[in-house]
């Protein structure tokens, strides 16, 4: 009896840590993270799916882990070769995670499992999970952008189409650009040149590309009045552009002995470096008309400033919200954001380009009716269902991944 | 046509999953000019300076400083170190480059006072509100607009987030139509001047 | 008094050229200190975010910008390094503009070597490559083939800190210090969207406006706008570490504020001349 009664607390205790994998010793603190492997207990499921929206060759892995057992120092996710043997893909963290396996060849079914280490010794593998790596054909988080640009492509087109019949466009005065050719009539009156800046991005930024377009139609201008037109750069691929865009313009007027290559040329990538020189350049040349159309940065006021000291008249155009106020401030005439873009459909009166320039408004009126109607059901919606739904049809659209 | 047939693929490699393959490489061809037109630039530059020293152009004493700071840091840069610290070209960098910079954009200060002094009048009723809130913001991003009022940098913060939040969406959304109706225009070649020239 | 104060009006720029020198000038030569109160705000949510990551988890910190805003900048680049070592987060830092990886590389030497952390386990600086956006639509997908070796021509794959890190999805978060293009916005549009990853970042104070939108929507976590952003900064991280050394931004405040008083001052001058001259010529009518 008495052998039984010893028995029988070391039988409990032997239980006790036999039906618990990994269990804490007695005694231990309330706390306690067993420090006994737990062997396939620990990753308790494990997914295989094609990655979605990729060109193929991509496996998405999805695991859960027990959260009661002890933690592995690491798991390995292991991929079966073409010989049948198991081979090491990746390193993962011994939490609930998500993996994805490049590099693999579509159509071909691959099988992967998790082995967890501890103490550098492997334990029982996770069951093994399967699938097919394919390529996609269509985003499916981008459909809602697909369908937004369409409408904006189909509104735009139509009314470059309507420009093409004839139809009378409106465009609204836009003083800065009125104000262009008379910019470089004072420079040719007082015998100064123009200067022209075309920000300091390079030729993959928008607003330099439309400043480009501005610059072709100012050296046209200059050219019939035989004014002297400097175009520093801050970037070289700008500069070859600005080359070709005037000299060709110089071209078209019938001016080519009067194209100045010199005049078109390269400063530095450097942005205060850029500054300084065309500071330099206002304050030697004195030019009696300045455009500073582009992408600006910090160098805005600078520019401005030292521009309007040396007295002259500046025509500034950006996209950069932060910049506008210094222009505005410093500045004769600022176009403001879009009225940059439509320039070039300004200045050449073309009926095509002020087609596009009135589909591009109304375009802007489809997305002031999209936000109104998302503000609406949004705050409806905190009450009324059928308008949740609608403001988060509106989210699945406009949200791109 | 490359502007067509490239812009088409941009477009279409971000809808279509497997034409992306196609974009990536038009954008490590994008990578490798953008490395190359480095020399360019430098080409011209020695040029444009090289030509106003021999033919005595106007201010042509500037050009040989110039010239003597680009063979200077381009020689140091790749024989004498490089970018490792204590070498010449960091030397170089830590001591001129490095003050230059900031002392230009040390200029701002000075032209921010001249400009708002100029600028700045209460002619209207728009142009008072826009004084008002210019005032509360610039008191609420230094410790003493909460030393003064301890509700002016809460206030400020608020105008931060409302009404400028609003006015730089609105100028946003606008640039982005007007980047989205110009790129359509290049892509499909109802806006050549770019190329060179006026249609 | 009316033709003073529209003398005053037509101050010569060169008066108020000096008053403002002697307004930053001062203070810092006096060592003025302001207390730095820390609100609600962009610095107190990115700070927030970045104490609550658990250690080990991995940053990519982008150091775009160049000397030009190094006074504004740099005293977050410090601050950062300090909070995200001590926390034990692993760095992995690079640069999209060519002056940032010295000027990186300067924050990250500084704090790692203070803190005892070692390069290529703890942080490694991966260099400059060009390319903008178009380099981080790249690095989404591999970033072994935009970064073979760090800035020192070492293979990155043979790096314990690259271990499990082959795309940009494999970062917690993505923090930019950015001065300009390519910067802040490039990295919310390219990785913040495309792969959800977290994304906080620095900027100068002109620019911390067209950010606000990006806080709006949730796809910035937060943001250090200009000197005061790292003044707050470097005051959280000082208060939790007592030996984190003095940052450069706390300093920078007093001149600040006294600036901004001058110029608030200026203008107040202008608009009463401005207004004594219209009523004068009002009343002439």
């Amino acid at each position: 009896m008495r052998n039984v009664l010893c028995v029988l607390p070391l039988l409990f205790l032997a239980g006790v840590s036999l039906s618990q994998c990994g269990g804490c010793p007695a005694g231990a603190d309330a706390g306690c993270v067993s420090p006994e492997p737990c062997g396939d207990c620990f990753v308790l499921s494990l997914a295989a799916l094609d990655a979605p929206n990729d060109a193929g060759g991509g496996i998405d892995l999805v695991w859960t882990v027990a959260i009661d057992t002890a933690l592995p120092d690491s798991m390995v996710l292991e991929r079966m070769g073409s010989d049948g043997q198991w081979i090491p893909s990746a390193t993962l963290t011994p939490i609930d995670g998500r993996y994805t396996d490049n590099g693999l060849n579509n159509g071909e079914e691959y099988s992967f499992r998790i082995v967890p280490f501890y103490a550098g010794t492997a334990q029982t593998p996770s069951e093994a999970v399967s699938a097919v790596p394919q390529k996609q054909w269509i985003h499916t988080g981008r459909i809602g952008m697909l369908i937004i640009l369409t409408v904006i492509s189909i509104i735009i087109f139509y009314y470059i189409e309507q420009g093409k019949k004839g139809k009378d466009l409106y465009i609204r005065m836009i003083a800065g650009l009125t104000a262009v050719e008379d910019a470089v009539g004072r420079a040719t009156e007082m015998g100064r040149p123009v200067l022209y800046i075309p920000g300091i991005n390079d030729m993959d930024d928008i607003q330099t590309i439309a400043s480009m377009v501005i610059l072709g139609r100012v050296a046209l201008k200059t050219a019939e009045y035989g004014t002297a037109l400097m175009v520093p750069t801050c970037r070289s691929v700008v500069m070859s552009v600005a080359q070709e865009i005037v000299r060709e313009s110089y071209l078209q007027a019938g001016r080519p002995d009067a194209y100045q290559k010199d005049n078109v040329n390269y400063i530095t990538d450097d942005q205060f470096g850029y500054a300084a020189g065309v500071d330099g350049i206002m304050v030697r040349e004195k030019p009696a008309a300045i455009f500073l159309l582009g992408t600006f940065y910090a160098e805005s006021l600078i520019l401005a400033e030292t521009g309007r000291s040396v007295g002259a008249i500046q025509i500034a155009g950006t996209a950069m919200p932060s910049q506008i106020p210094f222009f505005v401030a410093a500045c004769d005439y600022t176009l403001i954001g879009e009225e940059l873009f439509a320039a070039s459909a300004y200045l050449s009166k073309e009926p095509k380009l002020l087609g596009s320039l009135r589909g591009q408004d109304v375009a802007k009126v489809f997305f002031m009716a999209v936000i109104l109607l998302g503000v609406l059901s949004a705050t409806i919606g905190e009450v009324w269902a059928p308008a949740a739904k609608l403001a988060d049809l509106l989210r699945t659209i406009t949200n791109v991944e | 046509m490359i502007t067509f047939v490239t812009g088409m693929i941009m477009i279409l490699q971000f809808f279509v999953p497997a034409t992306q393959t196609m974009g990536e490489t038009i954008q490590e061809w994008f990578m490798i000019i953008a490395s190359a037109a480095i020399f360019l630039g430098t080409i011209n530059l020695i040029q444009v300076h090289m030509h106003k020293v021999r033919y005595k152009a106007r201010n042509w004493k500037y050009s040989p400083v110039t010239l003597t700071g680009l063979a200077a840091m381009l020689v140091s840069g790749l024989f004498f170190g490089g970018i490792e610290q204590g070498g010449a070209f960091d030397y170089m960098f830590q001591q001129m480059v490095v003050p230059m910079g900031a002392t230009m954009f040390s200029l701002l200060a000075f032209f921010v006072a001249s400009a708002a002094f100029r600028a700045f009048r209460a002619s209207n009723w728009r142009a008072t509100l826009l004084l008002l809130s210019a005032f509360i913001v610039m008191l609420g991003r230094v410790p003493i607009g909460a030393m003064i009022w301890h509700k002016i940098p809460m206030v400020s913060e608020w105008i931060m987030q409302v009404p400028n939040l609003a006015g730089q969406r609105a100028v946003m959304i606008g640039a982005a139509m007007g980047g989205v109706a110009t790129s359509l225009r290049m892509i499909f070649g109802i806006e050549r001047s770019y190329l060179g020239g006026t249609d | 008094m009316a033709t003073f104060i529209e003398k005053l009006g037509n101050t010569d720029r060169r008066v108020i050229f000096i008053l403002m020198a002697l307004a930053v000038v001062l203070p810092l030569a006096l060592r003025m200190n302001l207390p730095i109160l820390i609100d609600e705000g962009p610095s107190k949510d990115h700070y927030d975010f970045v104490e609550a990551l658990p250690e080990g988890s991995r940053v990519l910190l982008s150091f775009d910008y160049d000397p030009s805003t190094m006074p504004e900048l740099q005293p977050m680049a410090v601050a950062l390094c300090q909070q995200l070592m001590t926390k034990n987060i692993k760095i992995v830092s690079m640069a999209l503009w060519p002056m940032g990886v010295s000027l990186g590389n300067e924050a990250l030497t500084a704090i790692s070597d203070s803190l005892g952390r070692e390069e290529y386990v703890d942080w490694v600086n991966l260099g400059y490559k060009t390319g903008g956006g178009v380099l981080i639509v790249r690095m989404g997908s591999d970033i072994h083939s935009v970064f073979p070796t760090d800035y020192n021509g070492y293979p990155i794959a043979d790096m314990p800190i690259m271990d499990g890190i082959n795309k940009l999805g494999d970062f917690d978060m993505i923090i930019s210090l950015s001065a300009g293009d390519p910067g802040i916005p490039a990295w919310v549009m390219m990785a913040g969207d495309r792969y959800n990853i977290p994304i906080g970042g620095g900027c100068t104070a002109v620019s911390s406006p067209q950010f606000y939108p990006y806080l709006d929507t949730g796809q910035m976590v937060g943001f250090l706008g200009g000197l005061k952003g790292a003044a707050d900064y470097e005051t959280m991280v000082r208060a939790e570490l007592d030996d984190a050394p003095p940052g450069t931004a706390t300093p920078g405040m007093a001149a600040q504020s006294v600036a901004h008083l001058v110029i608030m001052l200026f203008i107040i001058i202008g608009n009463i001349a401005y207004l004594s001259e219209k009523k004068r010529k009002g009343g002439a009518k």
